[in-house]
C-alpha cells in the first residue's frame, strides 16, 4: 500500500508539528507514509473567494504530485472535503477520479481503511472536540444534531480511548467556529465572534486542551485564545494521539 | 438613509451591541433545538423530508401542468384566478380588485410574497388602509421595518421595543414590557381592524393542484378571522407553491412547522377552495423571478422552499448578523441563493455571508443543498466580475504560487521569516489585515514541516 501524506499548505508553513504528529502516527500504526515535496495546497482559498477557475491549475498539480498514490491522507478534513467534492469541474481523467476517491482524512484513514479503533496511550486531561464542518458535514466523519441527538464519530471514539481523556460536553456540540476559509477576513467581525462563541462553550464546561481534525479551524480559535490570554491549549488530534502532551 | 452597501458592514453594525447579539443569537438557537426535539420525535422525519423533496423536484418539472390544473379546478370551483409577471402587475391587480370592490379598508395576513412586491407601500398611496394583522408584521408595520424573518418577522425585537412601540403607536402605558399585557393590547386594536376591514389579503402556503385550493397556516387565526369577516379575499402566491394531490399535502404540514418552531402543525391550517355565497375570492399567481429561477438548473431547486425558516435558526452567520443585515425581503441562507436571481449586482455579497458549514443544508425540510448553490452562487458572481477586484487579482497570484512548488516554498519561508522580523504591531495592524483584529497571527516556525522531513534520516523520499 503507498500512502502520500497531504500536508496543507498552512499547517506545512505554521503547524510543521501537526504534520510530523501524522507521520510518525501512521508509522507506528505501520503505514510508513511518503512525503511527495512537490504538493502545494488544494486549491480551496481560491474555489471558496469564486475563483474556482484561477484555481484549476493548482487542482492539476494536486493531481499530478498524487495519482500514483493508493491513498492520500490528509490531516485536515476540509481540504479532504474540496478534493473529493470540488475537483468534479476537472475533466474526470483516470487520475483524476484516483485521486479524487483516494483522498482520505488522517483519521478516516486510520479508522476505516486500517480498522483501527483504539490507540494505546495517556492523555489526562479535560479535551474540548472541536468538529469541523467540512469532516462532519462534508465527509460524514461524525453524526450531525440536525439529524440525530446521537453523539458519534471516530475521533470522538479515538480520543475516548485514551487513557485518563475525558470529552468536554458542550452546549452546541457541532456549532460552526466561523472561520470558513477567506471568510475569516472578508466577514471578519461574524468571524471573531462565532470563534469566541465557540471558545466560551468550551470554557464554561472546563475544556483544557481543545482540540480537532482540522487545523484550520484550530488556526482560527488558537488565535482567539492567544489573543485573550485564555487558559486553554490547542492540539490537532494528531498530536494528541501521536503522545504530545501540552 | 441608505444601509451600508455589503452584508459584512451591515453585520459589523449589528455586532456592535454584544449583549443584544448574544440575545439574537440565543433566541433563535433555542428555536432550532425545539426543531430537533420535534424531528428527533419523528422516526420518519429524514423519510419525510426525502418525500417532501421528491415531490417538489416532481412539480417543479411539470409546473407548468400542474398550474394549469390548479387555475382550471380553482375557476371551477368559482374563484378568479390572476397571473402577474412581476411584483409592479401583482400590485396594480391587487389594487384593482380593491378598487373594484368598492373599499377602502384591507387586513392583511401574513405574506412573504407581499412583502417582496412592496404591496403595503402601494395600496397606502392609492388611499387603501392596509393593516397587517400577524402581531409580528403588525408590530413592524407599526415600526415602518421590513421582516428580519420568514416565520417570526419581528425577532429582532426586544419585548421592551415592543412596549415602546405601542406607547407610541397604540397608547399603551409608557414602559409595558409584559408580553400579555402587550398582546392583548395588540388583540383589541386589531380587533377593531378586522371588524372593518372589507377586503382580506392572505398569503399561501400551499396551493393543491388536484382540487384549486389554497392552504393557509398560522397560529393566531389571524387569516381565519379576516376572511370570515371580509366580502372580498385576495390570496397572493408564488408560483411555486403548489403541491400535485391533496394526499401530498400531509408530507408538507407535518414537516413545516416542525422545522420552523418545533410545533406538530400549525394552530390554524385553513383551506380555501371557493367564495362563500355572495363573496368574492381571488388567487393571484406571481412569477416575479421565479421562473427565471427555474431556468438556472444549479439553482432552481431553491424554488422547493416552503418558507420555514429552519435555515435562519441554525445559520451560525444569520444568529449573529440578524436578518436586516441581508438586505432582501428573504434573509438568511435560502435569501442568499435566490436573491442574487433577482439582482446579481446588489446582493453579490450574500453568498459570501456563509462558512459553508451545511447545517442549513442539513435541517432543510425539502433537502434543498444551500450550501452547495451558495458555493456556485459564488463562482457565478466571481465570474461575472462581481467579487471584489482586490479579491480577485489575490486569489489570482495566489494561484500561480501554489502550482508551483518553488515558489510557494520560497513564499511560504518569506512569510514566515517577515512575521518574525517585523514588530507584532505592524503584522497585527487592524488596519490592514482583518484576521488580527481579534486574533493572533499564528507563531512562525523556524522550519516548514517540508524543511523538516528533508533533513530526515533515512533519507526522505525522491
Amino acid at each position: 500500500m503507498k500512502v502520500a501524506l497531504f500536508v496543507p499548505c498552512y499547517v506545512d508553513q505554521f503547524y510543521p508539528q501537526v504534520a510530523v504528529a501524522a507521520l510518525q502516527l501512521l508509522a507506528k500504526l505501520g503505514v510508513r507514509a511518503e512525503f511527495p515535496p512537490r504538493q502545494t495546497c488544494c486549491g480551496q482559498p481560491m474555489a471558496n473567494s469564486g475563483c474556482e477557475q484561477a484555481a484549476q491549475p493548482v487542482y492539476r498539480h494536486f493531481v499530478d504530485v498524487f495519482q500514483d498514490y493508493d491513498y492520500v491522507v490528509g490531516p485536515a478534513g476540509s481540504c479532504v472535503y474540496h478534493v473529493r467534492r470540488h475537483f468534479d469541474t476537472l475533466d474526470q481523467t483516470p487520475a483524476v477520479v484516483r485521486v479524487r476517491r483516494n483522498t482520505v482524512e488522517l483519521f478516516d484513514f486510520i479508522t476505516r481503511v486500517l480498522g483501527v479503533d483504539q490507540i494505546a496511550g495517556r492523555f489526562p486531561y479535560q479535551v474540548g472536540l472541536h468538529l469541523s464542518c467540512h469532516g462532519q458535514r462534508g465527509l460524514h466523519l461524525a453524526t450531525a444534531s440536525e439529524l440525530t441527538p446521537v453523539r458519534d464519530g471516530q475521533l470522538r471514539r479515538l480520543l475516548s480511548g485514551l487513557d485518563g481523556l475525558t470529552l468536554t460536553e458542550l452546549d452546541r456540540n457541532d456549532e460552526c467556529c466561523g472561520f470558513g476559509g477567506t471568510f475569516c477576513v472578508s466577514e471578519a467581525a461574524i468571524s471573531a465572534r462565532m470563534g469566541q462563541d465557540r471558545v466560551a462553550d468550551h470554557l464554561r464546561h472546563g475544556t483544557q486542551v481543545l482540540t480537532g481534525g482540522d487545523m484550520s479551524c484550530l488556526l482560527h480559535l488558537e488565535g482567539i485564545v492567544r489573543r485573550r490570554k485564555l487558559p486553554l491549549r490547542v492540539l490537532h488530534a494528531a498530536e494528541i494521539l501521536n503522545g504530545t502532551l501540552p | 438613509m441608505s444601509p451600508p452597501p455589503d452584508h459584512a458592514q451591515r453585520s459589523e453594525l449589528f455586532l456592535l451591541d454584544h449583549e443584544r447579539t448574544t440575545w439574537h443569537d440565543e433566541t433563535l438557537w433555542f428555536v432550532r433545538q425545539k426543531r430537533d426535539r420535534a424531528a428527533y420525535a419523528t422516526p420518519e422525519f429524514q423519510e419525510l423530508r426525502r418525500l417532501a423533496s421528491d415531490l417538489k423536484d416532481h412539480t417543479l418539472s411539470r409546473l407548468a401542468q400542474y398550474l394549469e390544473q390548479f387555475e382550471a379546478a380553482a375557476l371551477a370551483n368559482g374563484v378568479h384566478v390572476h397571473w402577474a409577471a412581476d411584483a409592479a402587475e401583482h400590485n396594480a391587480l391587487v389594487l384593482g380588485i380593491v378598487q373594484r370592490a368598492g373599499a377602502r379598508r384591507v387586513v392583511k395576513s401574513k405574506s412573504m410574497l407581499t412583502e417582496e412586491c412592496h404591496l403595503n407601500p402601494h395600496l397606502l398611496a392609492h388611499g387603501v388602509e392596509v393593516i397587517d394583522s400577524d402581531l409580528g408584521e403588525r408590530i413592524i408595520q407599526l415600526r415602518a421595518e421590513p421582516p428580519s424573518h420568514v416565520v417570526l418577522p419581528a425577532i429582532h425585537l426586544k419585548k421592551e421595543d415592543v412596549g415602546e412601540t405601542f406607547w407610541q403607536h397604540l397608547g399603551t402605558e409608557k414602559g409595558l414590557t409584559d408580553p400579555q399585557q402587550l398582546t392583548e393590547a395588540a388583540r383589541q386594536h386589531l380587533r377593531e381592524k378586522f371588524l372593518a376591514a372589507e377586503v382580506a389579503i392572505s398569503g399561501v402556503n400551499f396551493a393543491v393542484a388536484e382540487t384549486g385550493s389554497v392552504v393557509v397556516c398560522t397560529n393566531e387565526g389571524n387569516a381565519d378571522l379576516a376572511i370570515g369577516l371580509a366580502r372580498v379575499h385576495i390570496a397572493c402566491m408564488g408560483l411555486e407553491k403548489l403541491v400535485p394531490r391533496l394526499a401530498d399535502l400531509a408530507v408538507f404540514t407535518r414537516l413545516l412547522t416542525r422545522s420552523a418552531t418545533g410545533q406538530p402543525i400549525t394552530t390554524y391550517t385553513s383551506h380555501f377552495t371557493r367564495p362563500q355565497p355572495g363573496r368574492e375570492m381571488h388567487v393571484v399567481i406571481v412569477d416575479n423571478g421565479r421562473s427565471q429561477q427555474l431556468g438556472r438548473p444549479d439553482f432552481r431547486a431553491s424554488l422547493k422552499c416552503i418558507r420555514c425558516g429552519a435555515c435562519m435558526n441554525t445559520c451560525p452567520v444569520y444568529r449573529r448578523s440578524g436578518g436586516h443585515s441581508y438586505d432582501f425581503t428573504i434573509p438568511g441562507p435560502i435569501g442568499a441563493i435566490l436573491s442574487p436571481n433577482i439582482d446579481m449586482r446588489k446582493h453579490a455579497s450574500l453568498p459570501f455571508a456563509s462558512t459553508l458549514c451545511g447545517s442549513c443544508t442539513d435541517v432543510c425540510p425539502v433537502r434543498i443543498d444551500i450550501h452547495s448553490q451558495l458555493y456556485k452562487w459564488r463562482q457565478v458572481l466571481g465570474a461575472a466580475g462581481l467579487v471584489p477586484a482586490s479579491k480577485q487579482y489575490g486569489m489570482r497570484l495566489l494561484s500561480r504560487v501554489l502550482a508551483r512548488p518553488a515558489l510557494f516554498r520560497l513564499g511560504g519561508a518569506a512569510a514566515r521569516l517577515g512575521l518574525r522580523l517585523v514588530p507584532h504591531a505592524l503584522s497585527h495592524a487592524p488596519g490592514y489585515n482583518p484576521w488580527a483584529i481579534a486574533r493572533e497571527l499564528p507563531a512562525p516556525p523556524r522550519q516548514s514541516f517540508r524543511q523538516w522531513y528533508a533533513h530526515q534520516s533515512p533519507p526522505a523520499h525522491e
